[in-house]
């Protein structure tokens, strides 16, 4: 085990030392670097004004990934290569994506910029798409408050044509670094706090995970830290003893079987992105805007059920898809349907040695008919205030099979069960929708919040199956039409 | 890293000439990080940094208060109360009655109670934490209605009048009538309030402050330290954003920076967090207007009459003057002959509301933009027709509700060449037939002007000073009372220099803004910023160059009249000699090569008991036609296109004014939209993050959106090279897509209601609107 974390930042390693493993990566740039060019706009990887890329070596080369820094705890660096805005641009020679928002006027009061060009500069070097879509996608967690954002739009499409700058410092030094540093075991970090000594530990296989997970039965589990690390940037809480799971490469994969999708916990959004798109193009959608690309990158799908948020995106649509969960401990694993995971708000069926492994969802049943619809004040990169998912199966003229779900509709995601009950072997028809919307009032009763009011909610879901039943009529019933997944 | 030189210097011209399109002086830094804000100034070793503890409670008195435990904490070096003050508790821009701290009462919850300063931010918020402090709860005041019952008034202004209103209405063919709900709106500048201190020998301070407002920091900051103001100085090189969420507020944390170092002898810094900053600062004023204009059977106005309600929160700030904004944009661009325009301006348990991009123009322009969209649903004719043929015109038809002669109106040209270019006619013909075909989503299509009045109505601030200083090797030093915020200021300034001294703008160096290099000035806001200072800056280089070309006429021969600065040459008596070398040559012949500008708004006044002068030195113009498109179903919304043609009179830089008007016409349509601010019914703000506030995203532009600037643009009045202010004007460009967006609710209404839509549109709002205006639909 490794007591340090090790990662290189311009050509060279960076070792951190007896730093508070709870530290954001922003807050050692700012801090303990001096380096000031990231920024903090919300410190809840909203704003994006803290956009950094982590570069990975992936078959022999870096890939890299923009990340919010203001949430992201200093340990996630490890064995990776960090890349901040003062590292793009060397002798005076800007980086393409510097140099096309310095001719677009990308930049006013400029404080938002240093976010942009690193979300840009990740573009660049995948060497994205670069149509409006894939640009708003890319942007959607960057937040201006000056330009309007047209200039920067055009930045991005005009820095595809600028020839790619000067290496910042030799690539090949970089991947020897990085190959030296991934040798290295997981890290168990102390650390202490009030008077007491904890560890963050970074196991990196399954039964590491396993084995420190059933001994310390109350550790924090962390997966990409995009709802953690606000426990400790907004509610300043303390964590004591740390589980980082980030790390397990057994948990991240995406499998396509004959049943279904299987994928690892640990996978983040943004690598299960295409396989669920493919699965149906409104989950791709919901993807979409599920956060934002950093957010993407870091969040995982695990992170996401485990937390048993009621307005998880994806909640309602695996459950309406039938996701079923295997959880394990170092005694087994077990599996369970994934609505019967969510018990109630802040309770979910985890017993204390246990983590969430993978999740399996089964294809669509064939001439099954699924939708979901995610309704918030924004389009992209908002929390839903409802989000609902119909999964249908029509046979000759009647429903023969239904699942619904909604997310923000209670304390946890749930199915409509009534609702169901009211379709199941009913006529596929307006007058049935009309039946089933009347008794959703009985499967939910709302909250009024800042997102929505109860009212809201109430009509809202009640509309959404209706808009399902008459978008399989053909009716152009959205404002805003699912783009194509433009990247995996 | 040049633009072409065609762009930002074009043959024989000199490099960042005025009118050209020069980047953003900081367009370099800013994309490599290495333009310093306020936070990122290195820090010094005995550095500290302040958490300010606030009130929780929206009203109430405070029964305990025990900081001991705080004292007490780790780290802690100082814990500041109301006590520590040795001069006036008070940050308050004019009224005197914004306290540092709370003594006794809060006000709103969210109010500072008290400051910790501590090794680090860590500490300094833990130790806050340990406050023992409880309140006797008071009800309060939260809502406009709250306040009403309460009879809850901050501030009573006269009523505005032109000839008889009560008459007109009461004889008028056509009434629109209602009344409308206009939210209020967060500043979210990306950077948060910040200002970092640092003592002095003697008691002084130096602070740097994100503000607007040096000026006014520095006059606060003596105020609360019973010093005399020539023993602060405020300094800032540039704000991450104000909007006017920096022309007041900041003086609340530089003064507490202040105190905190001048009490400690260490450096000491405030920065809030996102939340902190939210709940802590004030928006834009939410207002609830009630309006009954009546038209003739042609649909031109006889006479008006608006009631404006706004909540002003808990102390006066600016809301006299930004309500009388309100009122004196209650007529947008249209002549209503007759007009009574009433303003009550309530006094909540809530943040004081403040200073907004627009300034209550923004609110005081939704009214009358309502009342035409429902005379033309009445009268069944085309919206656009109907605002045509209200639009101040003809010498008969000219004056304002304050007085005022409309006498350099273009709203009616711009209108109708943007109808012609954005082909209004033919996409209003095809959204009536897109909505005949589709039941679940319709659309919607308005064009909307906008005129609004450029200079601070408070007439005395309509001043500005600047300070060149040219070096011996020929390069030159500008300061000046503005500040740079984002939109260019700097940049537009130096061009101003760069021309008169017929010299490349990268012998230019723009410095910070600070009170010791130009004195007294105003705040950067009410979109002066280079017409006052811009002035300012020019008269400084004329008093020079005037010295240079008397020195010149004496060295070489000639006139003075006759000597010529072009292309970084001066030409004199046959000679032509190297700018520089003229400085030189200058210097040791012992002229001067520094001095002061200063400039003041000509033609201005206004006699607030009479509601009646000339406010305004000019209007600015503009008009944009927006598309949309709503869900009937979810209420869901998207503009789809919006085409924008806007008055910049001559340019000073296009490319800086393009990006005002997109900046502003989306941070409207953010207003109008999706920007809901939430409080419960304790007093306390539910949206006071990014999570729960939501601004525009890069895909919330409309797909298409055409920007022009009007290219017969010259402002009549002698103004800096002609140009117009565009900071605030376009924001209400986006009052088209609001339009459109009732219009569309109409189109689910089938026509037979007319919608009666509040701001913002979010898709709670247009579903309640639908449903409302289908009942009304229904008893037709």
């Amino acid at each position: 085990m490794n007591d340090c974390v090790q990662f290189v930042l311009d050509g060279k390693i960076v070792e951190a030392r007896n730093v508070d493993p709870t530290t954001t990566v922003l807050q050692y740039l700012r801090r303990e670097l001096r380096r000031t060019g990231t920024k903090e706009g919300c410190a809840e990887g909203d704003c994006g004004a803290c956009t950094v890329a982590i570069g990975e070596l992936k078959n022999e080369e870096i890939e890299y990934r923009a990340i919010n820094a203001c949430i992201v705890f200093l340990p996630t660096l490890n064995g990776k290569e960090l890349v901040t805005v003062e590292s793009l641009s060397k002798d005076g020679v800007l980086h393409p994506a510097q140099q096309a928002m310095v001719d677009c006027h990308g930049s006013q009061c400029g404080f938002c910029t240093p976010g942009f060009i690193m979300s840009l500069f990740v573009q660049y070097e995948k060497g994205a798409r670069s149509d409006r879509n894939s640009l708003c996608d890319a942007l959607a967690g960057n937040l201006c408050r000056c330009t309007g954002y047209g200039p920067i739009l055009d930045a991005g499409r005009s820095m595809s044509e600028l020839p790619a700058a000067p290496l910042r410092h030799a690539q090949a030094e970089t991947i020897r670094l990085l190959t030296n540093i991934s040798r290295h075991d997981g890290l168990a970090l102390p650390y202490g706090n009030e008077g007491q000594i904890y560890h963050y530990h970074a196991p990196k296989t399954l039964d590491a995970l396993l084995q420190l997970r059933a001994e310390y039965l109350d550790a924090v589990l962390v997966a990409g830290a995009t709802d953690v690390g606000l426990w400790v940037t907004k509610q300043h809480r303390k964590l004591g003893t740390v589980i980082a799971l980030n790390e397990v490469s057994d948990l991240k994969f995406v499998d396509e079987t004959a049943d279904g999708l299987e994928i690892g916990a640990m996978t983040p959004y943004a690598d299960a992105h295409k396989a669920l798109a493919q699965w149906h193009p409104d989950f791709g959608e919901v993807v979409r805007r599920l956060g934002s690309a950093q957010i993407r990158n870091s969040g995982t799908i695990g992170g996401n059920i485990a937390n048993g948020s009621p307005i998880g995106d994806t909640m309602p649509l695996l459950i309406a898809g039938g996701a079923r969960l295997r959880l394990r401990s170092i005694r087994g694993a077990r599996d369970i349907p994934l609505e019967d995971f969510f018990i109630a708000y802040g309770e979910q069926d985890l017993r204390d040695d246990e983590i969430v492994e993978r999740i399996f969802l089964p294809h669509l049943a064939k001439g099954a008919h699924f939708r979901a619809y995610k309704i918030s004040k924004r389009f992209d990169q908002d929390i839903s205030a409802l989000c609902a998912a119909f999964n249908f199966t029509i046979d000759d003229g009647r429903v023969s099979a239904v699942r619904v779900a909604f997310g923000g509709m209670a304390a946890t995601p749930k199915r409509a069960i009534k609702c169901e009950a009211a379709l199941k072997g009913a006529e596929w028809s307006r007058a049935s929708i009309e039946t089933a919307a009347a008794v959703l009032s009985e499967d939910f009763v709302p909250i009024t919040d800042m997102r929505a009011s109860a009212d809201y909610r109430m009509t809202a879901a009640e509309n959404l199956l209706r808009k399902a039943f008459l978008e399989f009529d053909g009716a152009e019933a959205r404002v805003l039409k699912p783009v194509a997944v433009a990247h995996g | 890293m040049d633009k072409p030189l065609d762009i930002i210097a074009p043959e024989g011209r000199i490099k960042g000439d005025v009118s050209l399109s020069v980047p953003h002086d900081s367009a370099e830094k800013h994309v490599t990080g290495a333009a310093l804000y306020t936070d990122d100034i290195p820090e010094f070793s005995n550095q500290l940094h302040i958490y300010i503890a606030k009130s929780n409670v929206a009203r109430g008195r405070i029964s305990t208060f025990d900081l001991a435990p705080v004292r007490a904490a780790p780290g802690v070096a100082a814990v500041l109360t109301a006590d520590d003050i040795p001069g006036v508790n008070d940050y308050s821009p004019i009224a005197g009655d914004d306290p540092l701290f709370a003594e006794g009462e809060v006000f709103y919850a969210g109010q500072p109670l008290f400051a910790v300063a501590a090794e680090s931010l860590a500490q300094a918020r833990a130790a806050a934490a340990l406050a023992v402090v409880a309140y006797d709860k008071m009800q309060p005041l939260v809502t406009i209605a709250d306040a009403r019952e309460a009879g809850a008034h901050l501030d009573l202004a006269a009523p505005m009048r032109l000839g008889d209103a009560g008459s007109a209405l009461a004889t008028a063919a056509l009434h629109a009538t209602g009344w409308r709900k206009i939210g209020g709106q967060d500043h979210f500048y990306l950077e948060g309030q910040a200002a970092f201190a640092i003592p002095k020998e003697g008691g002084d301070v130096h602070v740097y402050s994100s503000t607007q407002n040096p000026t006014e920091g520095q006059h606060v900051i003596a105020r609360v330290l019973g010093v005399p103001q020539n023993a602060v100085t405020v300094e800032l090189r540039r704000m991450g954003g104000g909007f006017g969420g920096k022309e007041t507020q900041p003086s609340l944390f530089a003064a507490i920076a202040a105190l905190t170092a001048v009490k400690t002898g260490r450096p000491a810094k405030v920065t809030l967090d996102r939340d902190d900053d939210m709940i802590m600062t004030g928006k834009r004023h939410d207002f609830e207007v009630t309006y009954d204009v009546g038209f003739d059977s042609e649909g031109v106005i006889e006479g008006a009459k608006f009631n404006f309600e706004s909540r002003c929160g808990y102390s006066a700030d600016l809301s006299a003057a930004i309500n009388d904004r309100a009122m004196f944009h209650a007529d947008n661009a249209y002549f209503l002959k007759n007009a009574e325009i009433v303003s009550h301006r309530y006094r909540t348990d809530t943040v004081s509301n403040t200073a907004f991009r627009g300034f209550g123009g923004p609110q005081g322009m939704i009214a009358i933009e309502c009342a035409m969209d429902e005379a033309a649903f009445a009268l069944g004719l085309d919206p656009f027709d109907i605002r045509i043929r209200n639009i101040y015109a003809a010498i008969d038809r000219n004056e304002t509700p304050y007085g005022q002669k409309v006498e350099d109106s273009i709203a009616r040209e711009l209108m109708e060449t943007l109808a012609e270019q954005a082909d209004y006619r033919a996409r209003r013909r095809q959204i009536d037939d897109f909505n005949k075909a589709n039941d679940i989503l319709k659309k919607g299509i308005a064009l909307t002007p906008v005129k609004f009045g450029i200079s601070f109505t408070t007439t005395h601030l309509n001043q500005a000073g600047a300070l060149i200083h040219i070096y011996t090797d020929g390069s030159i030093f500008l300061n000046h009372g503005g500040t740079e915020m984002g939109q260019g200021l700097m940049t537009k300034v130096a061009q101003i220099v760069a021309h008169e001294f017929q010299v490349d703008i990268d012998r230019i160096k723009i410095s910070a803004t600070a009170t010791d290099k130009v004195p007294n000035t105003s705040a950067t806001a009410a979109s002066s910023g280079s017409d006052i200072n811009g002035m300012a800056a020019r008269a400084a280089a004329i008093t020079i160059k005037k010295r240079l070309m008397s020195f010149a006429s004496e060295t070489y021969g000639c006139s003075p009249a006759s000597v010529v600065f072009d292309n970084n040459k001066v030409h004199a008596g046959g000679e032509v000699i190297d700018f520089a070398d003229l400085v030189k040559a200058a210097y040791f012949a012992r002229v001067s090569l520094s001095s002061t500008g200063y400039y003041r708004t000509p033609k201005i006044h206004y006699d607030k008991a009479k509601q009646k002068g000339r406010p305004f030195y000019y209007f600015a113009y503009g008009a944009c036609v927006s598309e949309v498109v709503i869900d009937t179903l979810t209420g869901e919304n998207r503009v789809l296109r919006a085409d924008i043609l806007h008055d910049v009179g001559r340019p000073l830089n296009p490319a800086v004014d393009y990006g005002q008007i997109e900046g502003g016409f989306m941070q409207g349509l953010g207003w109008l939209t999706t920007e809901e601010i939430v409080y419960d019914e304790a007093g306390n703000l539910k949206t006071h993050a990014p999570s729960t506030y939501k601004i525009p995203t890069a895909s919330d532009r409309p797909e298409i959106l055409n920007i022009a600037i009007w290219k017969h643009g010259e402002n009549r009045e002698d103004t800096i090279h002609k140009s117009k202010a565009v900071g605030e004007p376009p924001l209400m460009l986006a009052i088209s897509a609001f339009s459109a967006l009732g219009q569309a609710v109409t189109a689910a209404a089938d026509h037979k209601a007319c919608a009666r839509l509040n701001a913002p549109a979010t898709p709670e709002e247009i579903l309640r609107a639908i449903k409302e205006a289908r009942q009304r639909a229904a008893q037709a």
